[in-house]
């Protein structure tokens, strides 16, 4: 009780906002402590890491940006080269077409003369056959005929030339009626 | 709640209701520390000073924890002190006095901020419970410190006459009432403000504390009969103004470091 009383009649006596010295100065020192730690190291220390910090991530974006210009470019490439591969590959194909039907055509000219070759070659072949078996059918005719004369007439008509213009005139006057023939129809 | 010095007082008088005894009210007395060491008539080394040094060795510690050897990726103290720092720079620093002009003061209003809310959180940190700041010299000597700075800061900014029309609110166009309004201003800026400033601090933590001990000590001295019940109210009171008191505290330190830096914004800006 009486630390209590004494207390109270001390606090008449005392204005709560006169300072008393001792308390001003403890008070300074106090903060004067705090400040001096953080104004001189502890801050500067955080504010050097902190811009570290910062600067940290800005190179880590700037270098986001580089890979990212950089793939950027890589893919333009890409489908320049990818475009001009496919225009190659065109342009390719549109040759072989050209090519497979100049080659086409050529073997079908070949063909076509190959084949007229041969029709033509058969076409001599018959002729001459024709010819040949005409002239053996002439020859035999004409000796058929000579002898069958001969047997009529009874004279020999061994007289070679004669009788062959004899023979071949009758065979003319023939082949001229059946040309006759063959033209009126 | 334990040993706070009025408590202890109050537990002294062993006084409880219906005893015959009044009610040990708090008052002037119950921010009056006998002296640790020495006289009061001279040297002397009380509860307060203690905490007072014991706070900033507190202030110092935590930092230096968390910023000795600071981290690109920060640990978990680091980044609380890292919020707390940034919260100071960027949210009041940069915001009234500008990110180029005000990065100088950076050091200065962030040891403010927490020395002041220290002081303040000693209130209701058990067994110290007294907020340092609710002795007038210690807001007073911060309050000294910005005062000197930004006055200093308006004479070196605007020189000699430009200083005055900055401190008088010197306008032209006020015309006969000039004389006036300068006088007022003078008054203002120069008297007043670094008192409010000290007294705006000091008159809340005062206010909480005796508040905090008003409940704290009803609940012991209703501590008899049926005052057992209003006792109970009491002691909920209690913890409710010191839940109200820890969001005053951290209220109180952001008006101060805030006050601060619009008195040099004010200083170093450009009087129209």
């Amino acid at each position: 009780m009486n630390a209590l009383v004494q207390l109270a009649s001390e606090a008449e006596k005392e204005n709560p906002l006169v300072p008393p010295w001792p308390e001003l100065v403890i008070g300074l020192i106090a903060f004067v402590i705090v400040f001096g730690f953080l104004a001189k190291k502890l801050l500067p220390n955080i504010n050097k890491v902190l811009e570290e910090r910062r600067e940290a991530i800005e190179g880590g974006m700037e270098k986001a940006e580089a890979a990212k210009t950089e793939a950027n470019s890589v893919l333009e490439q890409y489908k320049a080269q990818l475009a001009e591969a496919r225009h190659e590959a065109a342009r390719l194909r549109q040759e072989a077409q050209e090519q497979g039907a100049v080659l086409i055509a050529e073997m079908r000219a070949e063909g076509q003369r190959q084949r007229e070759e041969i029709i033509a070659a058969g076409h001599a072949q018959i002729e001459a056959d024709r010819k040949a078996a005409a002239q053996t059918l002439r020859q035999d005719v004409g000796t058929l005929a000579t002898t069958l004369a001969g047997k009529l007439v009874g004279e020999s008509l061994e007289d070679h030339a004669r009788q062959s213009r004899t023979i071949d005139r009758f065979l003319d006057g023939l082949d001229e009626t059946a040309s006759k023939a063959e033209a009126a129809r | 709640m334990s040993a706070d010095s009025t408590q202890v007082l109050a537990f002294e008088t062993d006084c409880h209701l219906f005893d015959g005894c009044g009610f040990p009210a708090p008052g002037l007395h119950s921010f009056l520390f006998e002296p640790l060491w020495g006289d009061t008539e001279g040297l002397y080394f009380n509860k307060p000073m203690l905490l007072a040094l014991l706070g900033s060795f507190v202030i110092v510690g935590f930092f230096w924890a968390a910023f000795a050897r600071p981290k690109l990726v920060p640990g978990k103290l680091q980044m609380v002190a890292e919020a707390g720092y940034d919260f100071v720079r960027r949210g009041v620093v940069h915001e009234t006095i500008g990110k180029r002009e005000g990065e100088k003061y950076v050091p200065l209003v962030v040891s403010l901020f927490f020395f002041v809310w220290m002081m303040n959180l000693w209130s209701i940190i058990p067994l110290a419970q007294f907020p340092v700041t609710s002795i007038i010299a210690y807001p007073m000597v911060l309050a000294a410190i910005v005062y000197v700075l930004w006055v200093s800061l308006t004479f070196k900014r605007h020189g000699l006459v430009g200083a005055f029309k900055n401190f008088t609110g010197y306008d032209k166009s006020l015309g006969p009432v000039l004389p006036l309004a300068m006088t007022i201003e003078f008054f203002s800026n120069l008297i007043v403000r670094p008192f409010t400033h000290a007294v705006r601090l000091f008159a809340n933590m005062f206010a909480g504390h005796t508040l905090l001990l008003l409940f704290t000590i009803a609940s012991w001295y209703m501590l008899n009969g049926i005052g057992i019940a209003y006792s109970a109210v009491s002691f909920v009171m209690v913890i409710v103004m010191t839940a109200f008191e820890l969001f005053i505290q951290a209220v109180q330190a952001y008006v101060f470091v805030l006050l601060t830096c619009t008195f040099i914004q004010g200083a170093l800006a450009e009087h129209h």
